[in-house]
């Protein structure tokens, strides 16, 4: 049976879950979600997510939300596919998980507020609040140089190979690079634009960006 | 010994760790940073969090940051230890998984900003700002409205037994209700029953009062 991940192409947070079940090769079929007009609020899919977000994955009776829990099982469920992903000892794991949560608490806070200020609310008729644009844009600036510095010891965040923990980063960064028009604070940072070329060129997460790109 | 636990027991996040300790029933080695002194931003402390934030940790040689990333190596590496705080099955712990993660991006995004107004500013002597409170308590609210309804259908956040997902709200629960805002927890009838419960576990008894 077909997973089904509920959610728009455009959104960040389906985007994670699709790089996650393209790296292992598990088949899928995206339902996508209005938001627009408010789908993902009605009592339908507060059903299925009570919090009325985006996204929701369907693996025949068994139903998760919350993109990082959802990569997190099937990054533990496929492990013999690819053992690197969420690491092949408990110390990796751990390593794994600790970058996975600077991705959700330092960096993912400043993102989700710039593309809300900057593309949503004017999208929605209101105004961008720039200094709060500018107050994240100075966050990132040092979550990056830290990212920086770990880079220039280690290939990826977790240690020398591809995890969980730098793909989560792929739809935000996506998001700064293009939309958000602050690629500088990659480009600017020798490592950070290294590992960002490489962990882009990924199969699994072009083949997100074919679809996403397929959608206008 | 082996594990070193670095921060300030003042600290939510640092408790987090502290709870987790103390169910596991492992022995740790305590290391106060001195934060009015601003230690945690000493280039010694950086190099164990890049971040300059309590706590950092270390068992051996290995060396982490992020409460919710060393609870869960504790819970992985030792599950022989004290209480088990994860399941072994994978999609009951995936469910585990989620509730993880909807007290890290939504239930604490609001409540440690309303422990920061209501608990945290008068102990430094600052004043508490009542329009940002009204807000995060409408936000919280609606978290904690869906979470009555979890309760009502499942003993504990992850399923049938406590676990991380449960464990993970204590520190900030101590500091809530010891404020105004415990009436949105008492106005729930399920979240009210869970969260006596699990405040009232003897490892974070003993963990907060020691």
């Amino acid at each position: 049976m077909v997973v089904k991940v509920y959610g728009p192409i455009q959104a960040a947070c389906p985007q994670r879950v699709l790089a996650c079940l393209f790296e292992f090769g598990v088949d899928f079929e995206l339902i996508t979600v209005d938001l627009d007009s408010n789908e993902h609020k009605q009592p339908d899919f507060l059903q299925k997510q009570p919090f009325g977000q985006v996204p929701v994955v369907e693996d025949g009776e068994f139903r998760l939300f919350e993109s990082r829990a959802i990569i997190r099982y099937y990054a533990t469920k496929y492990g013999d596919k690819n053992r690197n992903l969420y690491g092949t000892t408990l110390e990796e794991k751990a390593l794994v998980d600790q970058w996975l949560e600077v991705e959700a608490h330092h960096f993912n806070d400043m993102v989700y507020t710039i593309v809300l200020q900057k593309l949503v609310i004017p999208k929605m008729g209101g105004r961008t609040d720039f200094d709060l644009v500018h107050n994240c844009e100075k966050k990132l600036e040092q979550v990056f140089d830290i990212y920086e510095q770990r880079l220039s010891k280690n290939n990826y965040l977790a240690g020398n190979w591809f995890t969980l923990a730098d793909l989560s980063h792929l739809p935000g960064i996506r998001y700064l690079m293009n939309e958000c028009e602050l690629g500088h604070l990659v480009r600017d940072r020798k490592k950070v634009n290294l590992w960002w070329d490489d962990i882009s060129n990924r199969p699994a997460w072009k083949k997100v960006m074919q679809m996403f790109n397929g959608q206008g | 010994m082996a594990i070193k636990l670095y921060g300030t027991a003042a600290s939510t996040n640092v408790l987090r760790v502290m709870a987790c300790l103390a169910e596991k029933e492992l022995d740790y080695e305590f290391v106060n940073v001195n934060m009015s002194n601003k230690e945690h931003k000493s280039p010694e402390f950086l190099s164990r969090n890049p971040f300059g934030q309590v706590p950092a940790f270390e068992d051996g040689d290995l060396k982490l940051f992020e409460s919710r990333a060393i609870t869960q190596y504790l819970a992985h590496t030792y599950p022989d230890n004290g209480t088990n705080l994860i399941i072994h099955d994978p999609k009951k712990m995936a469910i585990v998984g989620v509730w993880i993660e909807v007290e890290a991006q939504k239930f604490d995004r609001f409540g440690s900003k309303l422990a920061w107004e209501l608990a945290y500013k008068p102990m430094f002597g600052l004043t508490t700002d009542e329009t940002v409170v009204e807000e995060h308590e409408k936000n919280l609210e609606q978290v904690l409205d869906v979470y009555e309804s979890r309760l009502s259908e499942s003993k504990y956040l992850g399923g049938d037994c406590f676990t991380l997902a449960d464990l993970h709200h204590l520190p900030v629960l101590k500091y809530l209700f010891g404020t105004k805002a415990k009436r949105l927890f008492d106005a729930r009838p399920h979240v009210s029953a869970w969260a006596a419960d699990i405040q009232s576990r003897p490892a974070w008894v003993k963990a907060i009062t020691a």
